[in-house]
């Protein structure tokens, strides 16, 4: 069942296996996809960013997964709260296609056609203080360790894994102000 | 950046998570609120010099179990609608159980005494300062609350916001009443509940614009 092996990877992600995660993440996305693409009919050019800045609030607030709970259910809120944002944004509720009712099955289709993102992370990225910036770009970017990075920076490796985290959560908040 | 090159970004160099860190910061932030409610009450207000002698009248310890009970609910309720897709299930029934239990001992109360001693029942001696003061020493708790909520990702801000607050007078209201004196059921279950709506409604006013993320 999709439910638990996605649970599986997700509780392996979280125990610090990050092959897990990526796998969780990518199977994730096309779920996400698929539930976007229904959800905004009419927005169609929104799904790619939308998704982007969904799988960010998974990843920023993976820490507030509890094993004990379904994790359609953590998905859907997040997904659905991340929507309504959206929506509420644009002040243009009537354009959902139909109710968020709870029970909506998530995990139910996939789509793994990616279309065109419009916003650049990549580009949004380059306005964090270096602080945030650089750790994100040698650790996540390039892949070297929290060493390495902090080798690189002269930053302590704890300054390092501060640097990330606030970033990516300040990422999001970009994300969340610009649109 | 596409969002396969997203999803890399964000799998690469993950280290473990700890999940039970913000049960432990919210914890921690709630006692370190009570305590500095209790300190300032008892700075400011002082703990009343009747107190040791009302440790045997057993409405003392329903008022106490009534502001605990409440606090408790409160603040399971607000951990839960802190994390995304967590339901509330007995947690209403536990808000409600207590606030039931006040307003029949306060029916009670009301019928058995005379008619003129009535307006005693219900305004006792304090009933102007009550609901105010409850209101002020749940501040601490309160932003203690929220700010641990912060931490989190609550999807349903109002009703996480209002919970808070409704925790946080709770709890506020079980540090007054080391101060206050007043036992009986009718004050308690008017004058407390009020001065432990003040937050609620502040929390749910206050929630929409600080729990956001």
């Amino acid at each position: 069942m999709v439910e638990e092996r996605l649970r599986g990877l997700l509780l392996g992600g979280l125990a610090g296996d990050s092959l897990a995660y990526h796998r969780f993440l990518k199977e994730l996305s096309t779920h996400l996809r698929a539930f976007l693409r229904r959800r905004l009919v009419h927005l169609p050019d929104e799904v790619e960013d939308l998704l982007q800045e969904l799988l960010l609030a998974v990843h920023n607030q993976r820490h507030t997964y509890d094993s004990g709970l379904p994790l359609t259910a953590w998905v859907h809120a997040i997904a659905r709260y991340k929507l309504v944002d959206l929506l509420r944004r644009r002040s243009r509720k009537e354009l959902l296609n139909d109710p968020l009712d709870e029970d909506d099955n998530l995990f139910a289709a996939t789509d793994s056609e990616a279309t065109e993102a419009r916003r650049d992370l990549a580009k949004l990225l380059a306005y964090l203080p270096d602080r945030q910036r650089l750790p994100i770009i040698h650790m996540k970017l390039e892949g070297l360790s929290v060493a390495e990075t902090a080798r690189l920076t002269g930053m302590s490796p704890s300054a390092v894994k501060i640097g990330v985290h606030r970033g990516l959560k300040a990422l999001s908040a970009k994300i969340r102000n610009e649109s | 950046m596409t969002t396969d090159e997203l999803v890399s970004l964000l799998a690469t160099g993950t280290e473990a998570v700890d999940t039970r860190r913000p049960v432990r910061r919210y914890l921690a932030a709630v006692l370190a609120g009570i305590a500095i409610t209790t300190i300032w009450m008892a700075e400011w207000l002082g703990v009343r010099s009747t107190l040791a002698r009302d440790l045997s009248v057993p409405m003392f310890w329903a008022k106490e179990a009534f502001c605990a009970a409440l606090g408790a609910a409160g603040l399971v309720g607000a951990a839960r609608l802190a994390r995304p897709g967590a339901r509330l299930g007995w947690v209403l029934a536990a808000v409600a159980a207590p606030l039931i239990a006040m307003w029949l001992l306060a029916a009670v109360a009301l019928l058995s005494a005379d008619p003129p001693g009535r307006a005693e029942l219900i305004f006792g001696q304090t009933a102007n300062a009550c609901p105010l003061l409850i209101a002020l020493l749940s501040t601490p708790v309160f932003v203690a609350i929220f700010w641990a909520m912060r931490g989190l990702a609550p999807t349903s801000l109002r009703l996480a916001g209002a919970a808070g607050g409704f925790a946080a007078g709770s709890l506020g209201a079980l540090v007054y009443s080391l101060h206050c004196g007043e036992l009986a059921a009718p004050f308690l279950g008017i004058w407390y509940v009020l001065g432990i709506l003040i937050p609620t409604t502040f929390g749910a006013w206050a929630g929409p614009r600080l729990l956001r993320w």
